[in-house]
């Protein structure tokens, strides 16, 4: 892993693209089959053994489909809008530590850029549905701002409470604090992280418009949302994004709460390639409890959406704030350490 | 719910809700004035599917309409059977066997259940919940099959004659019509745990889509619908007709008028439904499935003849209009979601998008049934 400079960056640019493209194919084999399992059927199997090369059928079918641009659309906007949603999401890739040494660029306010470009996200399914042409669209994307807006701030106050326990924004170094065991990942840092944890779990599944939120999509009530209009690989490049989003959504849940690249048990290894396993392990086990969720649950409303950030996560997330400021700062004093 | 009168002058736009949608399950188009997602006025356009079904009976002997009630409500096509031999049947005061009449019965219950299974379904996929369709059809797969082995098809069913039945059910017909039973009787606690008590579910539809009983009454909504507000109204027990009264059933009335009263009603009807056909098929007599002397060419006595059953989705009734030929003079038929997609205007007025199309959902409608 010792490369020169310019070298270096392209090879993990190359990489980190050819990762985000082929987790996006191949999620979406692994949903199809998730999906197939789960309500008694079997899922791909035509096209190559265990239908292995049913992505790629689906790759070609949208490349081979017409780009169609419909009349009365804004042209830039709606070409641009599918590359703002995947381009951010292929950049928070930058930061993200795969295993020890395996990072971009170890930057040290990496938590930060992550939800920089993910506020970016929002951009395009706003841009898209607005330059659509189309109500449906237009209705889409009015949902997928106000819930973007809605779930970013309890998302927020966890991670500040995050940093607030790390004492830093470096990816890498929060993930080293977590060493050695399960019992030291922060998930279990106080008595109130685990709703910690599961609070950042459902906002990232809000961020991502992952069912039971949604409502950017919904099938039944405007038909795909803010990408009605897309067809081919416009259409394509919105689902590549959309699982880009997931996999960092679920990488960061890694990362901050479940250690890592680092071994749930202490003594097994997790230098090299065996961290990158046990994070990949970690990351896909998530990304199918989000996948679990979304073939299980029905679709909330808007109102229904926005109640549960406002009313209760929102309170919960800065309650816990208080109280693990209070712990950290208030509770030594109490019992006279330093 | 909006304050309306608040909102009127606010900018507003016209949206189209079909003719091809996802929530419309067929070619329903409802214009929508909304003001963001608020609904201000929704407005059914029918037609899109209309073949004049009432005309064509003008136009065939009365035999030869029969394929045609199979082709109102493909999901409960024998009770719109029952419905016109029914009728004519009375104008022709033809005596039916009575296996004939329990067979008819035991048919049309299944096809009730089946088709209440397919609405249950596709209305969580309107909610947003995919897997309890693959599971409803599987269910309902069963039923299809069963009711292949005696009518011949599995969807448009043509198996009621003037005068009895096609023909005559076989042993397998019996040991798998209470094999699927007992099957239903297992997965249906199952339904209820996953979907039933899914809080996001019972956050969608409690207290959403609520239809006072006035409002049914208003626009003569019937079935579920109309049990779902509260009316004790059902055909089968209000004006009996074929053996129904020799059978012991209750009628699920919930008096709430939501959404979630609705699909409580279709739910508890499953149930009855298996035990209205578990206790036919042990009253079952022996016996010729199609009576004597019914004459090849029909000539009803001149006169004015109407007949309602209790199917799926609510009332249909079958008015004819004799001359004494061998074809219809008139032939009205009451189709009962028709009534009940009239009222879906006022009902949806102020409502979120979203509510809206959960409160379609609930009222089942059967397109090719509304527009005939």
């Amino acid at each position: 892993m010792i490369l020169t400079e310019p070298w270096r960056v392209l090879v993990f640019l190359v990489g980190i693209i050819a990762f985000a493209a082929l987790n996006a194919a191949y999620l979406v084999w692994l949903e199809r089959k998730v999906a197939g399992h789960i309500q008694g059927r079997i899922g791909p199997k035509e096209v190559g053994p265990f239908g292995l090369l049913q992505p790629l059928a689906d790759g070609l079918k949208l490349m081979s489909k017409q780009l169609l641009v419909p009349k009365g659309v804004d042209p830039l906007l709606f070409k641009v809008a599918p590359l703002l949603v995947l381009v951010p999401a292929v950049m928070s890739f930058v930061t993200i530590p795969f295993s020890d040494t395996l990072v971009a660029r170890n930057i040290d306010i990496g938590l930060l850029l992550i939800f920089a470009f993910a506020s970016v996200n929002v951009m395009g399914l706003l841009l898209g549905g607005w330059g659509s042409n189309n109500k449906y669209a237009v209705i889409s994307a009015a949902r997928a701002v106000s819930q973007n807006v809605a779930y970013e701030i309890p998302m927020l106050i966890t991670v500040i409470t995050m940093v607030m326990i790390t004492g830093t924004m470096n990816l890498n170094e929060m993930v080293v604090q977590q060493a050695g065991g399960f019992w030291n990942w922060h998930i279990f840092a106080n008595p109130l992280m685990p709703i910690a944890f599961l609070i950042f779990f459902t906002c990232s599944l809000a961020e991502t418009n992952r069912a039971p939120f949604d409502l950017g999509e919904a099938e039944s009530e405007l038909i795909a949302g803010f990408h009605t209009e897309y067809s081919g690989m416009g259409f394509g490049v919105f689902f590549m994004g959309e699982y880009a989003n997931i996999i960092i959504g679920c990488s960061l849940s890694a990362i901050l709460f479940l250690g890592g690249w680092h071994s749930p048990i202490g003594f097994l290894p997790d230098q090299g390639l065996w961290g990158l396993c046990w994070f990949l392990g970690k990351v896909y086990f998530l990304i199918f409890c989000v996948m679990w969720i979304r073939w299980t649950y029905p679709r909330t409303t808007l109102w229904g959406l926005l109640n549960l950030s406002w009313k209760i996560l929102i309170p919960i997330s800065l309650l816990i704030l208080l109280l693990t400021g209070a712990m950290i700062k208030v509770w030594p004093l109490i019992i006279g350490v330093s | 719910m909006i304050d309306l009168a608040r909102s009127t002058n606010q900018e507003t736009f016209v949206m189209n809700l079909g003719p091809q949608h996802p929530a419309t399950h067929g070619v329903l188009r409802v214009k929508l004035t909304m003001d963001g997602e608020y609904i201000v006025n929704a407005e059914p356009v029918l037609g899109y599917v209309h073949r004049m079904h009432e005309k064509m009976g003008e136009n065939r002997t009365w035999a030869q309409f029969m394929p045609n009630t199979g082709r109102l409500d493909y999901l409960g096509a024998l009770s719109y059977n029952h419905g016109y031999v029914k009728v004519v049947e009375q104008a022709m005061g033809i005596e039916v066997p009575e296996r004939a009449e329990y067979l008819r019965v035991i048919t049309v219950e299944l096809n009730r259940i089946a088709s209440h299974l397919l609405w249950f379904g596709a209305f969580v996929l309107d909610l947003g919940g995919f897997t309890p369709l693959l599971y409803a059809f599987d269910d309902r797969e069963h039923i299809l099959d069963l009711l292949e082995s005696v009518t011949g098809s599995r969807l448009t069913f043509c198996y009621f004659r003037f005068g009895g039945l096609y023909n005559d059910i076989d042993d397998n017909f019996v040991t798998g019509t209470r094999a699927f039973i007992k099957r239903l009787r297992k997965r249906l606690p199952d339904y209820h745990n996953l979907v039933t008590k899914n809080i996001i579910l019972i956050k969608r539809l409690k207290g959403v889509g609520v239809l006072p009983a006035e409002m049914c009454r208003k626009y003569g909504a019937t079935g579920p619908v109309l049990r779902g507000s509260g009316v004790q109204y059902d055909v089968r027990k209000n004006e009996p007709y074929s053996v129904y009264p020799e059978l012991d059933f209750d009628v699920p009335v919930y008096a709430e008028g939501d959404s979630m009263a609705r699909y409580m009603v279709r739910m508890d009807e499953i149930e009855q439904c298996m035990r209205i056909v578990e206790q036919a098929l042990d009253k079952l007599p022996e016996g010729p499935v199609m009576a004597e002397k019914v004459p090849k060419i029909l000539k009803p006595a001149p006169g004015d003849y109407y007949g309602a059953v209790e199917a799926a989705r609510g009332s249909f009734g079958v008015r004819i209009v004799s001359d004494g030929t061998n074809t219809p003079y008139r032939l009205k038929l009451r189709s009962p979601t028709f009534s009940n997609l009239s009222l879906y205007g006022e009902a949806s007025r102020g409502m979120l998008l979203a509510d809206a199309l959960a409160l379609m959902g609930s009222l089942d409608l059967v397109i090719p049934e509304i527009d005939r």
